[in-house]
């Protein structure tokens, strides 16, 4: 094995010990019940539905959500702070390492498919899409579009994350009866959310982390000033390109080592062949 | 560990703003709303309602 899948094969063993520690309730998978324990207090850093069987804390981007649009609070400091603590600590590095969603999606790249596209015509510019909806779904709409008693509806977790359906919606849904008599247009169209992110995670590399996830969105803007982050020795670097070949985020480590979209996840590091990238 | 500080020292700041922010919200209560969601089936986020 080289050195590039020996640090791959390393990252994903880390990301699903990480997925199984923050998702051990496994009674709940057996019994398709979620956890109702005092930990789901506390947010995990990774995009992780809160209805999750297994999950035993809360999904960061879920927690604002339920905050900004409960009836006593208009902004959500608790789930803002925490961004901000773990975004300036550690960048996208949990969008490479801890993120249970970022785990599936990078095993299912590794389906073999005829063309994988790297990147494409509009590629930069649907990544600003992110930020879109991290400020019109996650932040304006459950601020504003509410009822009569004041309260706002998760709109990304609604109508957008399809991490929802996978990891609680079909067990859920497979395990209880009533759940199953009640399921209508919205679970529909969430499955079509969620095939579709699957197809193009086959074929394109982390695309719900590229273009949709506002958590990604959050942690990348803390990318350039976290505590844990790259550096490129220049005098060490011959400027060969290998770094930014490999890279599946379309970086260029050279350029700019600590990109928004890098999420860290130490390719560039591994094809180095002066080892010029250190963290 | 000098030398991560220094060059890190913005990224400190920034978490440490991040943590009292983080207080600030617990103090006013808004881990019992996180508590309350979570802990229940959240429907729209399955895709029910």
């Amino acid at each position: 094995m080289d050195n590039k899948n020996k640090n791959e094969w390393k990252r994903h063993r880390i990301q699903a010990l990480w997925a199984l520690l923050t998702n051990s309730y496994l009674v709940g998978f057996a019994q398709g019940k979620i956890y109702r324990g005092k930990l789901k207090n506390l947010c995990v850093p990774g995009l992780n539905c809160y209805s999750c069987p297994g999950a035993v804390g809360s999904c960061p981007i879920g927690a604002m959500q339920a905050v900004i649009g409960s009836w006593n609070f208009r902004f959500a400091f608790y789930a803002a702070g925490f961004l901000m603590f773990v975004g300036a600590l550690m960048g996208r590095f949990v969008c490479g390492w801890l993120c249970p969603f970022g785990l599936v999606q990078d095993l299912l790249h590794k389906i073999p498919f005829v063309k994988k596209i790297g990147t494409f015509k509009g590629d930069r510019l649907l990544r600003r899409l992110k930020y879109v909806i991290l400020i019109v779904f996650v932040i304006l709409l459950p601020m504003f579009l509410v009822d009569v008693l004041g309260q706002g509806l998760p709109y990304f977790c609604k109508y957008i994350c399809p991490a929802g359906t996978l990891e609680g919606g079909i067990l859920l849904v497979l395990f209880n009866k009533s759940m199953r008599s009640a399921l209508g247009w919205l679970y529909a169209w969430k499955s079509v959310l969620l095939i579709v992110t699957v197809i193009l995670s086959i074929i394109i590399y982390r695309p719900f982390c590229k273009y949709i996830c506002p958590l990604g969105a959050v942690y990348s803007v803390f990318n350039p000033i976290s505590v844990f982050h790259y550096r490129v020795d220049k005098e060490k670097c011959t400027g060969c390109g290998a770094c930014a070949k490999v890279c599946k985020m379309q970086v260029d480590p050279v350029k700019n080592a600590n990109h928004p979209e890098c999420i860290r996840c130490g390719a560039c590091k591994s094809a180095c062949p002066v080892k010029a990238i250190t963290s | 560990m000098i030398r991560l500080i220094k060059s890190s020292r913005i990224g400190i700041i920034v978490s440490a703003a991040g943590l009292l922010i983080m207080g600030f919200g617990i103090c006013r209560g808004e881990m019992t709303v996180v508590l309350e969601k979570a802990v229940n089936i959240c429907m729209e986020c399955v895709g029910i309602g």
